[in-house]
This record gives C-alpha cells, sequence and structure tokens, in this order.
C-alpha cells in the first residue's frame, strides 16, 4: 500500500505522542501526582494508531483498562484527558471516571472500559446503531487476549456476524491476562482463528508494525462500510510496563528480563522511525522537531491539570441521572 | 377510554412509540413472530419488520450490550429479557455498563433504553423463572426502576420510559398480564417519581408494589367492613421513589404496612421501613410490618409454592395487627 508522507508522519506523532504521555503518566505516578489505577500502552503504540489511522472521525471505538492510547490516537485532547487523570474537573469526565473511564462522544469514543470484556457488546450496538440510522459509520473494538475468554467476546462476535454488523474486533494480544500467559489461559496460539466459529475474516497480525496494522484495518472497514460484516484481527505485542504502574519490576513475578528486553528491541516507534529515515521520508532531525512539539504539548497539558480545580464536593451528586429530576 | 389487558396496554405503548420514533427499536428473544412470551410484542413484528423488532440469540449480555451501545450512539432500544431471573447473565451490562456510564463519562453519554423484565411466582417454574429480585435494581445508582400495577400505568409509565433519557429498568407482573383496567387510546406519560394514592384511608397506610396493590385494595374493603379505613400508596417507580407521599400518608395514618414480593431482607419493604423510620418515627403509632416472599428461593412443589405466596389475606392481618396498636 503506497502511504502519503502525511500518513506516516501522522502514525510516527500518534504513536510519539502515546509512548511521551504514558512515559510522563509513568513519571507522574511514581511522584502520587496520579491517583488510582494507570495500566500504560508503552510497547503496543502501533496498534493504536494503525487502527484508529483507519478510521474518520466520525467512527467509532470502545477501549479497555488499558486504553490511553487508543483515545489519544482516535483523536483525543491531550489537556483534559491529563486533567482526568488528575481528578480535576475539568477532566474528560469532570473527574468521576479517571484513567479506565475516558470518553468523548463528539470523538467517537465510547469509553475506556473497566471490565475486561466489557466494551464488545458495546461496539456491537455502535455498529448497529449506524446500520439502523442508515450511516456507513463503523465501530471498533478494543480487547486483550484475556478478554477473549470472556463470553462477551464470543456473544459479541456472533452477533455482528449475523446481522452483518460494521464491526471491526480489534485483539490485542499482549500475551498477558495480568499475570497469566496465553499458554495458560488458552488452548490456542492465535485467537484469529476463533473467527472461523463465527464465519468472519480472521488474521494474525504483527502489532508491532504500524503499517501492517493499517492496512489490515483499511480492509476490514473497507469491509464493514460496505456491509459485509465484521472482522477479526488479531495482532501480536506486548506491554512493556507491569500490569499496571507498581506492578513489580514490571511483572518479572510473571515473565522474565529477556522476555521484556526482547519484545523491547522489536518497538514499534524505532522501526517505523528507521524506515522513514532509511527511505529518507523524513530526517532523523525532523522526527526530533516532532517529539520535541509533543513534550510541549504533554508540558502544557501537565500544568493545564495542575492548575486545575478539584470537583466541588457537590458535583458527586451530579450526574447520575440524565435529568437531576431523577435523583433519588 | 376501553378496558384492555395488562399485557394489550404494554403493546400498544410500544406501538406508538415505534410509530412516533424511528430510533425505537425492540430486541429480545422470542419477541418476532412468537410474540414475546407474554405476548406483550404481539404482531409488532409484522408491522414495523424484523429490522426494528429483532428475535436475537439466547446472549443477554450481547444484547444487552448492544443495546447500552446503541442507545449511547442515538437509538432508543426497548429491550426484553425474557424473565428477571435471566439478567443475572447480563448483570455486568446493566449494573456496570447501562447504569454508570452518564456518572462515569461526566454527563457526556447519555443511555435512554428500557430493558424489560418481569417478576412474580405462581406458575410452577421454581427457582430461576419465579423470582422478584427487582430491589436489586433500586440499589443501583443510575437505574430508574418501573413497577406498574395496573394497565393504565403500564401503558404511561412504558411511554415515559421510552422518552426519558435515563437507562430504566422496566419491572412488569406475571400475574398481572391478563389483568383488565380501563385505558386511554392515545398517548400518554405518567412521570417518574410519582407514587399515586389509590385508596385514602385514615388508618393504616399499605404501602404495595405490583400485584400486591390489588391485593391490598381488596383487604382494605374488607377491613372497612370492621370500620378500618386503609390508604393504599403505588409508588409505580421504585427509583426515583417518591418519599413525600408515603411520608405523608404515614403522619396521617400513624401505621404503615409495606407489602412487596422481593425476599425480606434487603428488599424494597426494608429500604421504605427504613426511610420511614428516618424521617417519621414520631408519628407511628405500631411497629412497621412488612408483608415479604420468604427468604428462600421460590420452591417447586404446588403446596410449598402457594405457602411461598401470598395476597390479600396475609395483608388483612397484618392491617388487623396494626390496629391492635391504640
Amino acid at each position: 500500500m503506497k502511504l502519503s508522507k502525511e500518513k506516516l508522519l501522522s502514525f510516527y506523532r500518534t504513536m510519539q505522542t502515546i509512548r511521551l504521555f504514558e512515559n510522563r503518566i509513568s513519571d507522574l505516578y511514581a511522584r502520587g501526582t496520579v491517583p488510582g489505577l494507570a495500566h500504560l500502552y508503552i510497547g503496543e503504540e502501533a496498534v493504536a494508531a494503525g487502527v484508529c489511522g483507519a478510521l474518520r472521525p466520525d467512527d467509532f471505538i470502545t477501549s479497555t483498562h488499558r486504553g490511553h492510547g487508543h483515545v489519544i490516537a482516535k483523536g483525543a485532547d491531550l489537556k483534559p484527558m491529563m486533567a482526568e487523570l488528575f481528578g480535576r474537573r475539568t477532566g474528560y469526565c469532570k473527574g468521576k471516571g479517571g484513567s479506565m473511564h475516558i470518553a468523548d462522544m463528539n470523538m467517537g469514543i465510547l469509553g475506556a472500559n473497566g471490565i475486561a470484556g466489557g466494551g464488545l457488546p458495546i461496539a456491537v450496538g455502535a455498529g448497529w446503531s449506524a446500520k439502523w440510522r442508515g450511516t456507513d459509520q463503523v465501530a471498533a473494538c478494543f480487547f486483550g487476549d484475556g478478554a477473549s475468554n470472556n463470553g462477551t467476546f464470543h456473544e459479541s462476535l456472533n452477533l455482528a456476524s449475523l446481522h452483518k454488523l460494521p464491526v471491526i474486533f480489534v485483539c490485542e494480544n499482549n500475551k498477558y491476562g495480568i499475570s497469566v500467559c496465553q499458554l495458560k489461559h488458552q488452548p490456542i496460539i492465535d485467537i484469529a482463528t476463533r473467527a472461523t466459529s463465527y464465519d468472519m475474516p480472521g488474521s494474525v497480525l504483527d502489532g508491532n508494525d504500524v503499517l501492517e496494522v493499517y492496512e489490515a484495518v483499511v480492509k476490514a472497514v473497507r469491509r464493514a462500510r460496505t456491509g459485509e460484516g465484521p472482522t477479526l484481527l488479531e495482532f501480536k505485542t506486548y506491554r512493556w510496563r507491569g500490569h499496571h504502574e507498581g506492578d513489580p519490576n514490571q511483572g518479572e513475578r510473571y515473565r522474565t528480563k529477556e522476555e521484556i528486553t526482547q519484545w523491547m528491541e522489536k518497538c514499534p516507534i524505532q522501526r517505523l522511525a528507521a524506515k522513514l529515515v532509511t527511505k529518507k521520508i523524513a530526517s532523523r532531525q525532523a522526527l526530533d522537531a516532532i517529539d520535541r512539539e509533543i513534550t510541549t504539548a504533554i508540558d502544557a497539558a501537565v500544568e493545564f491539570a495542575t492548575q486545575s480545580e478539584f470537583p466541588a464536593l457537590e458535583e458527586m451528586y451530579e450526574d447520575v441521572y440524565a435529568s437531576e429530576d431523577m435523583a433519588k | 377510554m376501553r378496558e384492555i389487558t395488562y399485557s394489550q396496554a404494554l403493546n400498544e405503548a410500544l406501538r406508538i412509540c415505534m410509530t412516533e420514533d424511528e430510533r425505537v427499536v425492540l430486541l429480545g428473544e422470542d419477541i418476532g413472530c412468537y410474540g414475546g412470551i407474554f405476548q406483550v410484542t404481539k404482531d409488532l413484528q409484522t408491522e414495523f419488520g424484523p429490522d426494528r423488532v429483532v428475535d436475537t440469540p439466547i446472549s443477554e449480555a450481547g444484547f444487552v450490550g448492544a443495546s447500552v451501545g446503541a442507545a449511547l450512539t442515538g437509538m432508543r432500544p426497548v429491550t426484553e429479557i425474557m424473565f428477571i431471573d435471566f439478567t443475572t447473565v447480563c448483570m455486568d451490562m446493566i449494573i456496570n455498563q447501562m447504569a454508570k456510564m452518564h456518572y462515569m463519562f461526566g454527563g457526556k453519554g447519555k443511555v435512554p433504553m428500557v430493558l424489560r423484565v418481569n417478576i412474580g411466582a405462581g406458575r410452577g417454574t421454581a427457582a430461576q423463572h419465579s423470582q422478584s429480585f427487582h430491589s436489586i435494581f433500586m440499589h443501583v445508582p443510575g437505574l430508574c426502576v418501573a413497577a406498574p400495577s395496573t394497565p393504565y400505568d403500564a401503558k404511561g409509565l412504558l411511554i415515559e420510559a421510552v422518552k426519558n433519557d435515563n437507562p430504566v429498568i422496566f419491572v412488569e407482573h406475571k400475574r398481572l398480564y391478563n389483568t383488565r383496567g380501563m385505558v386511554p387510546e392515545e398517548s400518554y406519560r405518567i412521570p417518574f417519581g410519582r407514587a399515586e394514592v389509590k385508596r385514602t384511608g385514615k388508618d393504616v397506610t399499605v404501602f404495595a408494589t405490583h400485584a400486591l396493590v390489588l391485593s391490598a385494595l381488596e383487604a382494605a374493603e374488607e377491613a372497612a367492613r370492621d370500620g378500618i379505613d386503609v390508604e393504599v400508596i403505588d409508588p409505580r417507580t421504585l427509583a426515583p421513589l417518591d418519599k413525600d407521599t408515603l411520608i405523608a400518608s404515614v403522619k396521617k395514618t400513624g401505621r404503615l404496612l409495606v407489602a412487596d414480593e422481593d425476599n425480606k431482607t434487603c428488599g424494597v419493604a426494608a429500604e421504605v421501613s427504613a426511610i420511614v423510620a428516618e424521617d417519621a418515627i414520631e408519628y407511628l403509632k405500631a411497629p412497621i410490618l412488612r408483608n415479604c416472599s420468604p427468604d428462600t428461593p421460590v420452591p417447586f412443589s404446588p403446596p410449598l409454592e402457594k405457602s411461598f405466596m401470598f395476597g390479600k389475606d396475609r395483608l388483612l392481618e397484618s392491617v388487623r395487627r396494626l390496629m391492635a396498636y391504640a
């Protein structure tokens, strides 16, 4: 697939934004500025960038507990995102959702989700809704290898295929459901083979190659938009950090340092950068300049979040219902 | 106005909503040509087509979750769960997704959907097709819970539920489906959170839900023969709950019986009793009494099931006990 320079650079920019954002969160978390849980996406950036790069702004995504990358790639603004992670009222969810519930209806982001497998049926509904409303929007649904054992995975694939709904099932197989490696949680190597049971195409792809991700998703999106139905795409990838910040030694209780190092050598950002430089699409200096712009934007987001207020205590009682007269 | 059944009233409400608003779609098991297990969706698939009245696979988490996603993106799904007992297999979609999205997203996403369920024992269907655990949903912030007792209320509350921007658990009752009552032909909405005083009285307040509203009215007629004047309050929605009407009635009568078919422990009746104990205990002339189902699964054997259930006689006995306090 021949891609424009702009498109290729946009992949670099998106992946690097995610990486630098997550690095900053890791640092802020260690300092105690970011409360709660932070599940970082470092190492898996190519999946979010490639998938969302193939979507339109009015398409939908559902995300996971490890969702920062997905929502950044779909176009979330770093300032309200950072503010949400800080628990401030200027955050995407007014400080009521936090890391695992970032949502932006204007961007088609139907929420990160704290329940493994929770987003799959919701994406099916968004795709169904597009069909009912007569639009050609599609819904991409992110989930992990762990969630592929949940009933919602099977129910969602069945429903989407039965009704030929415009859904792209994006499995990020990072080899671990928290501490349990894939070999111990399912008797198969390739989750994509499960597509066969639901009569839809399924492919196993390199999740650390943004171009391979993008090409596969473009094909799946075309199929979805033209009413041919859903696709299951499995991207093999790896999280460099532990399950969450604070997972001792980045998960060395259940995986080896060697394994982590091997995957770090397959860094999706370095792979693309090397390609861009070798093919003279961008110079190293030009990429460095992009990095500096991103760092400036993240600095501004941190500043915005720091300056923002916490919600007033009475705001706890707001938004339970869509209309306040329903409140108990 | 003409007399129709509770189930026909619900059917009429769905037909009106679907005619008025293309965003309204129905999902559920056997709701198409079969008409739904209790005939609430009878003929609607023929009228509106299989794309808007969808027979789903046996896949509650899948289609309830899909309803949430559709509601979040501009549709107004009305989804049937065949028996309330089956909500357990999609509880994540109800409690963690449907109920909480609006709050978790800081008020940004609305989930205007209705989940229709039904309660009630008495059909010999044992412990997994007869339960009445509607109180669970009253416990969850973010959900509205409707509980119609008459065909009139059934129609007006269902139209309101569909037009309301909040997720609604619409709790129907098996023994009420074939009861009859006067219902206007046109569309009308019964606002949530407004109880109805179904009978006024000055001696005892009976706060009853669902089929027990009818039992309470019968009990009240019998009590009247002994000179006991019973007031019957039907909350119509359990969330929001009309506390004002409840408290005002208790202040007047000083005696409260709560009748609800859920188990006694942690049920609707426990909550209503606690509200009165907190807000109006100084007005009480007698202890609060609760008539509820026993804290057991619903038994199968006919004599056991009969003993599990209760109605007018139990209520009357409780009313008399309350009157024994001066």
